[in-house]
């Protein structure tokens, strides 16, 4: 059904995409070029083993070629299965060549990435092989086919696009797929552990880049590789599987993440893990009340202190000024107690104001939180905190014997402390996400969106407004001082300057705003894969962090241009901010699709 | 508590709703001075007026959105609380002049929303999902649908609400309103932007709303429509109770009538003014009729 449609389409759109070349001969040299840099990466790059990835080896890529490989790989498979090879064409019921052309460009991208970084590193164009000249311009091949092919959308006769780069804008857009034939319900289940496996796969690989080189090709692989996959039409289908089979997806889900440390050798690349783990969650904290309940807050991390700093004074510290030592799970319910207390504390003069003011309101309160922590410090205060010192020497937690500072075996797997800690995060941010879900399909979270949407309507249909929004702000805070609560341990001190407004380091108000809107409000998936990039990429490049804020607000200032929905949009948002001007219809929708096919 | 006992002016104990003396003032602006109203159980009652005659701050008095600066309104007999949510709660819910859905809810959502007063299920609730919660939502979504197949929204219960034509924009918030089951629905220009086919839908939608013993209070500017819905209608100008009466009344009362349109009378200056106009046209005409030259020039800007 999907084919003829798309053969239809094909055939009716002009010659020609971006570069008028006949259909045909552009899929030629697209298959060609594509081939060739596929072949290429089996030759030598480059003469000396100084570039890292070890580069120099004949009949074995390594290193930055696996990524040329992986993206002429996928390139050829596409190629193909836009070509209706049979048993292929499930891989493209969107639009094939738009996924091409992306693909064609990721792996140009990454192929002229490295061979400039072997020139830069090594000094002069000498360094590079034969081998990695071929490869360049066999991607460029690959590309220019690319462009040569047809449109996915046939152009508009009234408006063609004017210029050549609404010709290239144009010619990555693809209709969307249709529905996914029926399939026995053990086949669709294993699609979706695949799919995970495969998520896993590609975040393990990411963490597991040692060297700066690797780590931007990956993302310029992935940056190009990710949208394709989505023109192919493939996330939407992955996406009417997992809306079917919800608890199948959850699952999976938790599995996958639960699998990460046991792939991980190295310690440090699972604190990397976990130190997401820790951001993401309190991301999500942030989501219920600025992505539900619309209130800006941006003091948001003074709550992840409360918890931590809550957690390191009943930890049995030496340095804490209550000499008790809690168990485990009381500490994380004094955390949450306290963050709960203090959120109410701020919320109820706060919240009687709106929007911009409530902003500025809040970012007051999160610098006193952090001055204030500073001063209790029994010079100008009652000793408390230890004032700018903080506390040091937070012992590792011991949860039924289990010290999780030590490494254990399980499984035939070394597990190192930060796994540890890696595991014990991701139970706190199960729970956490299942009370996101659940507030948010529940009464409560309806009349959050409505104050959302208009206060003074949501007040009218009988909303107490103000005790919803405080119910919201203090859910956020005792989420966050749950996952606070683990930080404490996981860092082994708590200082002020941890829960500062914005700083290098990740989980600080404005990186955790960031992290929302970036990933997208409203969602569960978008906060986790939002404070996943913001905070893998800064630890994995070192030369970024200097001019990390200013690439944070470019970054920024591109994605409300580009996207403002964030990557990850629930409907509502998308099309509030894409109004296509016709009408959301969803069921008439798929009855249409049927009459074509029939 | 003494104010309890002062007996009520309408016919009998069947008030539902019962203003007295409601004066608005936003500093020295009085926008609604010294008005009763009342309504009473399954009765239509029409509030016109012109422009700025003070109707809507006079529905915001009651619904809590405003606190009046004096007077009373009761529901039922007892005195309505000044916050709109507790208004709501008491049964007097309304729709609003300019359409104030929740534009990216559905158009179930919406009217979910409005269910709001009537179920307790709190967060506690939603986090735990006891049988309670989930018997409470498939009550909820039923009551939703049957007031959407009354208005005959249901087949569009998964679009989102800005995306619905205008008229059925109108009926949304009319559904959402009845979702908090009031017992007097304040209707705030309900017909307005509407053609004539879509008024006439809306009158018998709310001559079956009464059907259900709600009683209505209506702010409109389509005479027709008020005066062929109406069993009492009430002329407010400049904050001011001008008549009360059934539509035949208020329809030949001359105050009214000068109200919309103005006194005629001679010797105003008006009239002085309209006879010059007249005149310098006139004499205009005469000089355009010699010299032909400004006329086409004038035909050639056009």
């Amino acid at each position: 059904m999907n084919t003829l449609e798309k053969n239809t389409a094909s055939e009716t759109a002009p010659a020609g995409g971006v570069l008028p070349l006949p259909p045909g001969t552009a899929r030629l040299i697209a298959l060609v070029g594509a081939a060739g840099t596929f072949v290429s990466t089996f030759l030598s790059w480059t003469y000396t083993e100084e570039f890292p990835g070890n580069l120099t080896v004949y009949g074995y890529p390594g290193g930055l070629q696996l990524l040329t490989l992986t993206g002429a790989l996928l390139t050829l498979l596409f190629l193909l299965s836009g070509s209706g090879l049979r048993g292929l064409r499930w891989l493209t019921p969107g639009g094939p060549n738009s996924a091409v052309r992306l693909l064609a460009l990721g792996t140009l991208g990454v192929t002229g990435y490295t061979v400039g970084a072997i020139i830069k590193n090594l000094g002069g164009l000498i360094n590079v092989d034969p081998g990695g000249y071929i490869a360049v311009a066999m991607a460029l091949i690959t590309a220019i086919g690319a462009l040569g092919l047809p449109y996915d959308v046939p152009v508009d006769p009234e408006k063609p696009p004017a210029n050549p780069w609404a010709q290239l804008v144009h010619s990555l857009k693809a209709p969307g797929p249709g529905r996914l034939r029926d399939m026995p319900g053990w086949v669709e289940i294993v699609i979706i552990s695949a799919a995970f496996a495969l998520g896993l796969y590609i975040f393990t690989f990411g963490i597991d880049t040692d060297y700066a080189e690797l780590f931007i090709g990956y993302m310029v692989l992935v940056s190009f590789a990710f949208p394709a996959v989505g023109r192919a039409g493939l996330t939407r289908q992955l996406g009417q599987l997992t809306a079917k089979h919800r608890n199948v997806t959850v699952t999976a889900a938790f599995v996958a993440a639960f699998a990460f440390p046991f792939t991980q050798s190295n310690d440090a690349y699972a604190s990397i893990g976990t130190n997401i783990l820790i951001f993401a969650t309190v991301a999500l904290g942030l989501n219920v009340v600025v992505g539900l309940a619309g209130l800006l807050d941006l003091g948001y991390v003074a709550f992840l202190g409360v918890g931590a700093y809550t957690a390191a004074l009943v930890s049995g510290a030496p340095t804490s000024s209550i000499g008790v030592t809690f168990p485990f799970w009381a500490a994380v319910l004094t955390g949450a107690a306290a963050s709960l207390v203090f959120g109410v504390l701020i919320g109820a003069p706060t919240l009687r104001l709106r929007g911009d003011y409530l902003a500025i309101v809040t970012l007051g309160f999160g610098e006193i939180f952090r001055i204030g922590v500073q001063n209790l410090d029994g010079d100008s205060g009652p000793d408390v905190t230890n004032g700018p010192n903080g506390i040091p020497n937070i012992p590792e937690l011991e949860i039924l014997g289990f010290n999780l500072g030590e490494e254990h075996t399980i499984l035939g797997q070394e597990l190192g402390r930060f796994s540890n800690y890696f595991l014990l995060m991701l139970l706190f941010t199960v729970v956490i996400v299942t009370i996101f879900r659940r507030a948010d399909q529940s009464r409560i979270g309806r009349a959050w969106v409505a104050i959302r949407e208009d206060e003074t309507a949501a007040r009218a249909m009988g909303i107490n407004a103000f005790r919803l929004k405080l119910l919201a702000f203090a859910l956020g805070a005792t989420l966050a001082g749950m996952a606070g609560t683990v930080q404490a341990h996981v860092t082994y001190t708590v200082t002020p300057t941890q829960y500062k407004f914005v700083e290098a380091v990740p989980p600080n108000s404005a990186f955790l705003l960031a992290a929302v809107i970036l990933g997208g409000m409203g969602t569960v998936s978008g906060p986790l894969i939002g404070a996943s990039l913001l905070y893998l990429i800064p630890a994995k490049l070192q030369f970024v962090q200097e001019y990390q804020l200013l690439l944070f607000g470019v970054a920024l200032v591109l994605l409300m241009r580009f996207r403002p929905e964030g990557l990850i949009a629930d409907r509502r948002k998308q099309l509030e901010f894409h109004d296509t001007g016709q009408l959301d219809v969803p069921k008439e929708d798929t009855g249409l699709s049927k009459k074509v096919g029939v | 508590m003494a104010s309890d006992t002062i007996p009520a002016k309408g016919p009998g104990s069947g008030n539902v709703l019962d203003a007295r003396g409601v004066t608005m003032r936003f500093g020295g602006l009085t926008a609604v001075r010294n008005v009763d109203l009342t309504v009473d159980q399954g009765e239509i009652v029409g509030l016109i007026g012109p422009n700025g005659a003070g109707k809507t701050t006079f529905f915001n008095c009651m619904t809590g959105l405003y606190i009046p600066s004096e007077g009373t309104v009761r529901y039922k007999g007892a005195v309505l609380p000044h916050r709109s949510h507790r208004v709501t709660e008491a049964g007097i819910a309304r729709t609003f002049q300019n359409i104030r859905l929740f534009a990216n809810m559905t158009v179930l959502e919406n009217v979910l929303v409005g269910r709001h007063t009537r179920t307790r299920e709190g967060l506690w609730s939603a986090l735990l999902r006891g049988p309670g919660f989930k018997k409470a939502e498939r009550t909820s979504e039923a009551r939703a649908m049957e007031l959407l197949e009354f208005t005959g929204l249901a087949a569009k219960r998964d679009h989102l609400a800005r995306n619905l034509p205008y008229g059925e924009q109108r009926k949304l918030e009319i559904a959402r309103a009845l979702a908090s089951e009031p017992g007097l629905l304040l209707l705030d220009e309900p017909t307005a932007g509407m053609n004539p086919q879509e008024t006439r839908a809306t009158r018998e939608l709310v001559f079956a709303i009464r059907e259900q013993g709600i009683s209505v209070l209506v702010i409109e500017h389509d005479m027709r429509f008020i005066f062929g819905l109406c069993d009492r209608v009430a002329v407010l100008v400049q904050g001011e109770k001008l008549v009360e009466g059934t539509p035949d009344v208020v329809q030949s009362d001359d105050r009214v009538v000068a109200a919309y349109l103005g006194t005629p009378y001679e010797g105003v200056p008006e009239d002085e003014a309209v006879a010059e106009v007249t005149a310098a046209e006139d004499a205009l005409a005469r000089n355009t009729g010699s010299g032909s030259t400004p006329k086409t020039s004038k035909e050639g800007d056009a």
